[in-house]
């Protein structure tokens, strides 16, 4: 066939259809996404300190192990309050003229997914340590740590943020272990990751593949027992445990231990759901909590639960609250933060 | 009662019945005539007889008039590992070409050494993420290190160093300049030296995979691509045979693809949002299945055959796989990024696409298998088609490995694990990396007339094989695991925790890969110096050959 034998003709029609295919699956979509697609009108563009931070993140190749993609099925729902739209990824450029647009979906969660990182887990404090050295606040993590982000230091100028480093992990540092700006800037754009809200009266799409609820579960609507709670212990891995640790035992001079707590075993119940639901920042030994129940939308059922974990477990033995104790308090807190 | 006296009625009967029988039987044996004697003797010979040993040759003594037994070999010591067929002797190649294909073979084996010493190490921070804490050799900046110095590095210069050989050749021509393939090599070995010490020093590309150098780096390795393609095709112009061989298809093929995803993936002004993930997704499948996957199939279709020494099973089946590759391979990018804010539609186009390479895929292999059929008593006489072989079998099952890998309920159990990281070894290093040894062992001895040593050979194979598997079937397993425990929704942590043994296997696998290496790199340097002693006259012809020299070197003295 005159076709193959022709070297031209072979060629350019390999190309012709290569190049034909191309610009219906990549540069014809990716033109379109890029023209169609604005920031929400919540989006605001990364701070200074944010943007260095970005490259920082960037430079480390963090998006080795972690995601910023909520995709649109129920198991992602752990990591946002809703499927991830281009619209999320719209506000985001070239870096510069020699590096790419960095939108960091990434391929791989080694790590967890960062989307939504700013809302979870916000604290200075918590972030810095873990950059310092991940397994002091995650035992069994395996990210790699940070110390190069860090000074070694005899005095702390007011300016500094050192952290608190338990011995076992100072590796002979014996100074005072400080932030650098870079460390700083890179918790900076950790915090600033958060999903936008979509404006009012948009319905976010839906998770698909949505794990099917037991149907033979009864119904709980008799007067006297308890109703079935969610998993205490879950939630508290899930929301509480990277600081407080899941052994209740908290981090000395960094997070208090829940054992035996006055707080956690008293009876004062709405000092305690505030400090779930708004965080605390009473005691200056240990680092600002932030508010965990309002940033993660803990339902009144979630945190009676994981109050109960925190009442009952590690030697804490104190009664369980009931449901109603727990909305009380939370609808009085939900009426002035309205106001 | 009854049943015991007919029982016994019919024992009596039939002794009675034999006993007639011999007597009728001793009658005649007394009574045989001298023909029935003879008819009985001739065929008691019949059935003893046994060959002399003496029916050819008859008394003569033995005489290989036409030479036909030849390498007779006596086995006087017990063998450890079976002998392998030697390297047949080729007519030699233009010295200049060959110093250029063992420069580029050359390359790549250090590449291979650097890239999975790397990826070696990778593999131990799993395990101890706190063996060291310096930032050139943290995690995230040696990761795109690894597998860029093994694809631009080692696969690439390995697969264009054998190009070298194969496009000339299947042309029937020369090569039209060596010295432009001297300026590909030295740009591309320029770029992955370039790009190494940036992505140390954390300068990237911004997080896309294999797209972590930036464009001035990646330029470098464009521009020296652009070279050589435009000597092959020059080659292939003048080429002496009427039609273009398949293996030039797929090698040009190849050529020209990576140039267009390359361009469009790093052209610096474009790209924001979303486009760059499409981007991302097309870029990153058209690398690995357009520039890897469809010159290492070229390679094939040349070096296949002629170790066989048959013709490929059927030219049509390879004419079929090639535009089936290209038609389907081409809309399966997105398919790294099912469930994401990219268009659904794009999504499917992806899924879709990915089962349509079960054509290509099934019909490269049923053409490879076939060729092997028939001449599968080659493949234990031979050092390198057990490398041929796996690569055929990784092709077949590594590919549908990603086809199975696409689909939407597939992802929700595999996606963002492990699994994808075991696939692309099975891929990259099960295809890629066995065809290209297997090719360079086969032509390596034919430029330089060295062999490297059996045993270190097989060693390698074996380590490679088993290595690989101890690396990518606990990979596959744990991930699946970690799949189903996110989707059952328990801490992430756990699932954390669940893989800390699948990654000990892991590394244990590429501790094993990595010796395999060494070993490779150990016989390559020796197909290039080993020093063997100069035979001493030992068949008919060198004996003969040696007295000549020696009646003429007396003959001059005199």
């Amino acid at each position: 066939m005159e076709l193959f034998n022709n070297h031209k003709k072979l060629f350019w029609a390999a190309l012709g259809l290569f190049v034909f295919l191309t610009l219906f699956v990549a540069l014809i979509p990716a033109t379109k996404n890029q023209e169609q697609n604005a920031p929400l009108p919540g989006y605001k563009p990364l701070s200074e300190s944010a943007i260095r931070g970005k490259n920082s993140f960037i430079a480390n190749g963090c998006v080795a192990c972690h995601t910023q993609q909520v995709r649109n099925v129920d198991m992602d729902k752990i990591w946002g309050d809703r499927p991830g739209i281009a619209a999320d990824y719209a506000g985001i450029e070239r870096t510069d003229f020699w590096r790419n647009t960095a939108t960091l979906m990434g391929t791989e969660r080694t790590g967890p997914d960062l989307t939504n990182v700013g809302k979870r887990q916000p604290s200075l404090a918590w972030n810095l340590l873990h950059l310092y050295q991940p397994r002091v606040v995650v035992p069994t993590s395996i990210m790699p740590a940070y110390p190069w982000l860090f000074h070694e230091k005899t005095e702390v100028d007011s300016t500094d943020v050192e952290i608190n480093v338990p011995q076992e992990f100072r590796k002979g540092q014996t100074g005072k272990i400080v932030a650098s700006q870079e460390a700083l800037d890179l918790v900076a754009y950790l915090q600033s990751l958060k999903q936008v809200e979509l404006p009012t009266g948009q319905p976010a799409d839906d998770f698909l593949y949505k794990k099917e609820t037991n149907p033979s579960t009864p119904q709980n609507n008799t007067g006297g027992i308890l109703p079935d709670l969610p998993n205490g212990e879950l939630l508290y891995n899930n929301n509480c445990a990277s600081c407080h640790q899941a052994n209740g035992g908290g981090l000395k001079g960094a997070f208090p231990s829940l054992k035996g707590s006055p707080i956690v075993l008293g009876d004062d119940i709405e000092l305690f759901v505030n400090i779930i639901m708004l965080g605390y920042d009473a005691r200056p030994e240990y680092a600002v909590m932030n508010a965990v129940g309002m940033n993660n939308n803990l339902s009144p059922e979630e945190v009676t639960a994981i109050m109960n974990h925190e009442r009952t477990s590690w030697g804490n033995d104190a009664k369980k609250v009931s449901v109603e104790e727990v909305k009380k308090v939370m609808d009085f807190i939900k009426l002035t933060a309205e106001k | 009662m009854a049943l015991l006296v007919v029982a016994r009625a019919k024992k009596t009967l039939k002794w009675f019945s034999w006993r007639k029988e011999l007597n009728a039987f001793n009658e005649h044996l007394a009574n045989l005539t001298q023909e029935e004697i003879i008819a009985l003797e001739k065929r008691k010979a019949q059935l003893e007889y046994e060959l002399s040993g003496e029916e050819l040759a008859g008394k003569l003594a033995i005489n290989d008039e036409r030479g036909i037994i030849s390498e007779v070999s006596i086995a006087d010591e017990l063998r450890f590992v079976s002998q392998k067929k030697k390297s047949q002797p080729r007519p030699l190649v233009e010295p200049k070409l060959t110093k250029l294909i063992l420069w580029f073979l050359g390359s790549a084996t250090f590449w291979l050494l650097f890239g999975t010493t790397v990826g070696e190490y990778l593999g131990i921070k799993f395990v101890a993420p706190d063996v060291d804490h310096v930032s050139w050799l943290s995690f995230g900046r040696l990761r795109p290190v690894h597998t860029n110095s093994v694809f631009w590095g080692w696969a690439s210069l390995a697969m264009l160093g054998l190009a070298y050989y194969v496009v000339p050749r299947v042309s029937n021509v020369a090569i039209t300049s060596i010295r432009k393939g001297y300026q590909t090599l030295v740009l591309i070995n320029a770029s992955v030296v370039i790009g190494t010490i940036c992505l140390m020093a954390g300068i990237n590309n911004g997080g896309g995979e294999y797209r972590e150098y930036i464009w001035p780096v990646m330029a470098l390795f464009g521009i020296g691509v652009i070279i050589t393609i435009s000597n092959f095709i020059k080659t292939i112009a003048k080429r002496t045979t009427k039609e273009i061989y398949v293996s030039n298809w797929y090698i040009i093929a190849a050529m020209m693809f990576v140039l267009v995803i390359a361009f469009i993936a790093y052209w610096p002004t474009w790209q924001n949002g979303l486009g760059e993930t499409i981007i991302q997704g097309y870029y990153m499948h058209q690398g690995v299945g357009m520039w890897f996957m469809l010159f290492s199939l070229g390679l094939m279709y040349y070096f296949l055959p002629q170790q066989l020494n048959k013709p490929i099973y059927s030219y049509s089946l390879g004419i079929l796989a090639f535009w089936a590759q290209i038609l389907f391979y081409t809309l399966i990018g997105t398919h790294h990024f099912i469930f994401s804010a990219i268009p659904w539609w794009l999504q499917t186009v992806a899924i879709v696409g990915s089962a349509g390479m079960i054509i290509p895929v099934v019909a490269g292999t049923t053409n490879f298998l076939l060729t092997f059929k028939g001449a599968w008593n080659k493949l234990k006489d031979s050092y390198t088609l057990p490398f041929y072989l796996i690569g055929i079998i990784f092709y077949f099952t590594g590919s549908l490995q990603g086809t199975a890998e696409a689909f939407r309920f597939t992802n929700l159990v595999w996606h963002f694990t492990d699994f994808t990281v075991a696939h692309s070894h099975l891929t990259m290093y099960g295809i890629i990396s066995f065809m290209l040894w297997g090719f360079i062992y086969t032509i390596v001895p034919r430029l330089t007339g060295k062999e490297a040593p059996q045993i270190t050979i097989g060693a390698h194979f074996w380590l490679a094989l088993i290595g690989l598997m101890f690396y990518t079937i606990p990979l596959m397993y744990g991930s699946t695991m970690r799949g189903l425990m996110w989707m059952s929704g328990v801490p992430f942590i756990e699932s954390v925790e669940l893989m800390k043994p699948y990654w000990l296997w892991r590394a244990i696998g590429g501790s094993l890969m990595w010796i395999s290496h060494l070993l490779f790199a150990y016989n390559f340097y020796l197909m290039l110096t080993r020093k063997s002693l100069p035979r001493i006259p030992k068949t008919a012809i060198e004996v003969l050959a040696a007295r000549k020299v020696l009646i003429e070197e007396q003959s001059k003295q005199q």
